[in-house]
């Protein structure tokens, strides 16, 4: 199960692609050009390393928010990432309806999420179902946060794919923030995976913070789910390095010092140490990386702000699959 | 033809549709062995099994987004909600998702499914076993919602439902379930979402009704008949999408309007049907339109009298029918 240097490239590729593009995001709305960011720096280990588990386009995926690096894992593009954080027609999320990072991309059976969080949980379990009775041997992953873990809909979520052994494998985001909120104030056990006895299926937490590490518990967790033996609660520790949104200020409820401690431990840079200690890659090579990951989002960038909006009349359509004449 | 009650006939269309289409699948409380806490789903688990007949855990939210789940990946849920009181705490799932999947992801994610809850009282059900629900969703743009009231329509309009490839309610006046009776085909055939229906043809005034007061209206217009007074009676049948036409057809000839629900009167289903005619056949009513409704208390009260004087009935219709012929 040792990963060849080719894919421990790519996954750190897909890392640092992401990580560019969410810095430039936040630069972007700094300079007024776009409205709102929510941000997964911080969090691209788990994301990418669960990514890579999956057979890309085949399985399943009902994600969240933070899940820049996931979706760029799976084959969204900078530039289709620009045009949903500046509201510009051809968003493949939403055609820019959605606030951006709630992602959808129906070509790798990336299912569309709202903002009340923990409803993506539900549909994954209706996904794994569909899947069961159609025998196919999928499956899917759904992503969320710690402090959403404290929904009903969660719970009722992982009740369905415990009871029917479902091909789901939830994956727990714990960046030990819910806003402001830190996890003792949302469950009083240690960790996210205690509460999977309590509901019938295995729960593990790891270290969210080194990516191939991630990879080798998802890939354990998919080949369960997929040989019909369950599903699996994945806590994946980590730490949001950014406040929470665009309109936060982390300042209010956390010291600097604590956030500047957690950055010794940035994922994209424990990646990096990986591949020059197993001598993967040169220095050269990753500043090379860095240099086309730049170059790119800034191709992107450009694209975005010369694409067009969507035209008003458009936020007609679709209420219905058909064209429906009512009231 | 058979004479059948109006459960039988929801019955027959479910599974017709299952036997035709192996992607039709029900999930509710009880379905299963038991059939259904009002005997809808009888037989059909001995026929198509435990995998297509699902007795879900006793929770909504997940019976609907489990659904919603399964209609996403490409299969046609019929989601049974035992009685239309507890939909509750299934609100966010078919008002912050079902409705809003395909809008959101510009098209990209249709849910195609039914949602079947039996509503209303006149049964003895108390507050939590007679509730009126229409009115929460008929607000809802990118549901459809659909009241039989003949077990004609109710096999007809539900084999429309489940082919329909958008998210439909489908409300069953649990009253009528064995008290409505009438001729239903053997074998296939639809009545289309969409049309009201003229069930009697009148020139005084016309009653808009729909579910368990229609039943009532048209035998309240029978009878007005024989007091002289001639009443038209529209069965609305699909309040969302509405059949403006014909409701403004039928106004315009008899020049007064009578809409009756059993739902209580404030922000009820009524007041749209009463500001249609209001903007669109103003000039062509001799009456002011009336509105006749349950009264504004929390829900039906349990002790028979009380019961009694919270429903809307046929003396009732009567009455308040004589008051606008008289206008
Ligand atoms: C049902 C619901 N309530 C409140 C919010 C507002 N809100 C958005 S994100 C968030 C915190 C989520 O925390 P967590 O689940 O830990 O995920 P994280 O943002 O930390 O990744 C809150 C309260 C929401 N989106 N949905
Ligand atoms: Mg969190």
């Amino acid at each position: 199960m040792d990963l060849s240097s080719e894919v421990m490239r790519e996954m750190y590729w897909m890392m640092l692609l992401a990580r560019r593009l969410d810095e430039r995001a936040w630069v972007l709305h700094r300079q007024g050009k776009i409205a709102f960011h929510i941000s997964g720096i911080g969090q691209e280990a788990a994301q990418v390393g669960a990514a890579f588990a999956l057979r890309k386009g085949e399985d399943w995926v009902t994600p969240y928010y933070r899940d820049l690096a996931l979706m760029i894992s799976l084959g969204l593009t900078p530039k289709e990432y620009v045009l949903s954080l500046m509201g510009k027609a051809g968003d493949p999320s939403s055609g820019a309806r959605q606030t951006p990072s709630h992602f959808s991309l129906r070509r790798v059976n990336a299912v569309s999420q709202s903002a009340p969080v923990a409803t993506q949980c539900v549909h994954a379990s209706g996904i794994g179902l569909a899947i069961k009775m159609k025998k196919t041997n999928q499956v899917v992953l759904t992503t969320l946060g710690e402090g959403s873990t404290s929904q009903g809909e969660w719970y009722e979520a992982v009740n369905w794919a415990a009871i029917h052994q479902l091909p789901v494998v939830f994956l727990v985001q714990n960046n030990q923030y819910a806003i402001s909120v830190p996890p003792e104030m949302q469950m009083a056990v240690k960790s996210v995976a205690d509460k999977a006895c309590g509901l019938g299926l295995p729960g593990i937490s790891i270290d969210g913070t080194d990516v191939f590490g991630v990879y080798k518990s998802f890939l354990e967790a998919f080949e369960t789910a997929r040989s019909g033996n369950g599903p699996t609660l994945i806590e994946a520790k980590m730490y949001r390095l950014t406040p929470h949104s665009s309109d936060d200020d982390d300042r209010t409820y956390r010291s600097r010092e604590e956030v500047e401690e957690h950055k010794k431990k940035d994922p994209l840079l424990l990646a990096r140490q990986v591949l020059l200690e197993k001598s993967v890659a040169t220095e050269a090579e990753l500043d090379t990386l860095d240099k086309k990951a730049k170059e790119m989002i800034t191709e992107a960038v450009n694209f975005g702000e010369q694409a067009p909006y969507p035209k008003a009349e458009e936020g007609m359509h679709p209420v219905y699959f058909e064209e429906v004449q009512h009231g | 033809m058979a004479e059948k009650a109006l459960v039988e006939a929801i019955r027959d269309a479910m599974d017709d549709e299952m036997g035709r289409d192996e992607d039709v699948f029900i999930v509710g409380e009880d379905v299963g062995q038991r059939g259904g806490v009002f005997r809808a789903t009888e037989g059909l688990f001995e026929k198509y099994g435990g995998m297509r007949v699902v007795d879900s855990p006793l929770a909504e939210l997940s019976i609907v987004g489990v659904g919603i789940g399964a209609a996403l990946y490409g299969m046609k849920p019929i989601c049974e909600i035992q009685f239309a009181d507890f939909i509750y705490p299934a609100f966010n799932q078919i008002v912050s998702e079902a409705s809003k999947m395909l809008y959101r992801s510009d098209g990209a994610w249709p849910v195609p499914m039914v949602i079947r809850a039996p509503y209303g009282g006149g049964i003895g059900g108390g507050l939590y076993h007679s509730q009126s629900i229409e009115g929460f969703f008929t607000h809802v743009p990118g549901l459809k919602v659909v009241v039989p009231s003949t077990p004609y329509d109710a096999k007809g309009l539900l084999i429309s439902a489940i082919r329909d490839p958008n998210p439909v309610m489908y409300l069953e006046p649990k009253k009528g379930y064995r008290l409505i009776r009438g001729e239903v085909p053997e074998g296939e055939y639809i009545v289309p979402i969409g049309p009201a229906n003229i069930t009697k043809s009148g020139e005084d005034l016309t009653i808009f009704a729909y579910g368990m007061m229609h039943f009532y209206a048209l035998k309240a217009a029978e009878n007005l008949e024989k007091e002289g007074i001639s009443v038209e009676v529209v069965d609305l049948r699909t309040l969302v999408p509405v059949d403006k036409d014909t409701i403004l057809k039928s106004v315009k000839k008899t020049g007064k309007a009578l809409v009756v629900h059993e739902d209580n009167l404030t922000g009820g289903y009524g007041g749209e049907i009463a500001a249609i005619i209001a903007e669109h056949a103003f000039t062509y009513l001799d009456a002011p339109v009336r509105r006749l409704a349950g009264p504004d208390v929390p829900a039906v009260p349990f002790s028979h009298p009380m019961q009694e004087w919270f429903m809307v009935n046929e003396d009732k219709i009567m009455n308040a029918a004589r008051e606008l012929a008289n206008y």
